[in-house]
């Protein structure tokens, strides 16, 4: 049996804007796990959009792990489906691969709440059928899980910040806020690759 | 972000450039045509998917559809977690 885990998060956000920011959530301060972000597919069927994405992640697992789970990378599928009349976006990811070591699934449901604000919703279950570890590893899991849930949410709320800074949302601040936008992105675009360097100068020494 | 192929990046940021424009400037708005950057996304993907092709990804794995489908996990009924 998985073990299942939720939360539930608020953003000070529109709905408009978290999905907005949604699609820019990488890099931020707080994803430096994440190595790469690609659309796989993407497509309008009946007036939502359709997204299929794989990204791929550092695979950070304690040294009693590296046994079932020596891989530096793990692959993630993430799919989404926007639906702009409802102001429901729900994104669902799984790991590719490894499945059976340790299964991550993921749905996250983003609801526009009240002007302004934006709940999400996170449920994830976790399994794993390595005969004698399961149990280890799926409480391990859930425990990396909680852990992230918090990054996750902070790392998304720098971003949508930097896109929509609180002061004056008066319509003719555009090109100003742009150019923030564009300096914080760099920023922290220059913060994952240090980061990256940190992780890769790591995993080497070990 | 980086992509997956390293030399896909640059075709991959345009790519994402033009649909963070088209999404929140024309799909939240209301018209749902998608071809404003269907050309970029075309060369975009023949990159990604040789760069997969490299890196052996199982193609049938990344096709599969579950969100939306019969598949998808359910949350437990609540008290039951």
């Amino acid at each position: 049996m998985a073990r299942y885990y939720e939360n539930t998060s608020t953003f000070n956000f529109s709905w408009d804007q978290v999905a907005c920011g949604y699609w820019k959530r990488y890099p931020n301060p707080q994803s430096t796990h994440v190595l790469s972000e690609d659309t796989w597919s993407r497509q309008v069927k009946d007036g939502c959009l359709h997204t299929k994405r794989l990204l791929t992640k550092t695979n950070r697992v304690p040294k009693w792990g590296e046994r079932f789970f020596n891989a530096q990378s793990v692959k993630i599928i993430e799919e989404s489906i926007v639906d702009p009349e409802k102001k429901i976006l729900v994104t669902y990811t799984r790991n590719l691969g490894y499945t059976k070591v340790m299964s991550v699934v993921e749905r996250v449901e983003y609801k526009a709440a009240g002007p302004g604000q934006t709940i999400a919703r996170r449920s994830a279950w976790i399994d794993s059928q390595v005969f004698g570890f399961s149990r280890a590893i799926r409480a391990f899991g859930v425990e990396r899980f909680r852990k992230n849930c918090t990054q996750m949410v902070n790392g998304f709320n720098h971003v949508l910040h930097s896109m929509f800074p609180r002061q004056v949302p008066s319509q003719h601040t555009m090109t100003p806020m742009t150019h923030t936008l564009k300096e914080m992105r760099e920023a922290a675009a220059a913060a994952t690759d240090r980061a990256k360097a940190n992780v890769l100068s790591s995993v080497n020494r070990t | 972000m980086n992509s997956i192929g390293e030399e896909c990046t640059e075709l991959k940021k345009k790519y994402d450039d033009c649909f963070n424009t088209w999404f929140s400037e024309r799909f939240l708005k209301g018209d749902h045509d998608d071809s404003m950057c269907a050309g970029i996304f075309k060369v975009y993907q023949e990159c990604v998917k040789n760069a997969m092709k490299q890196q052996n990804i199982d193609f049938k794995e990344v096709d599969k559809d579950i969100l939306g489908t019969e598949n998808e996990f359910k949350a437990p009924p609540d008290g039951t977690s």
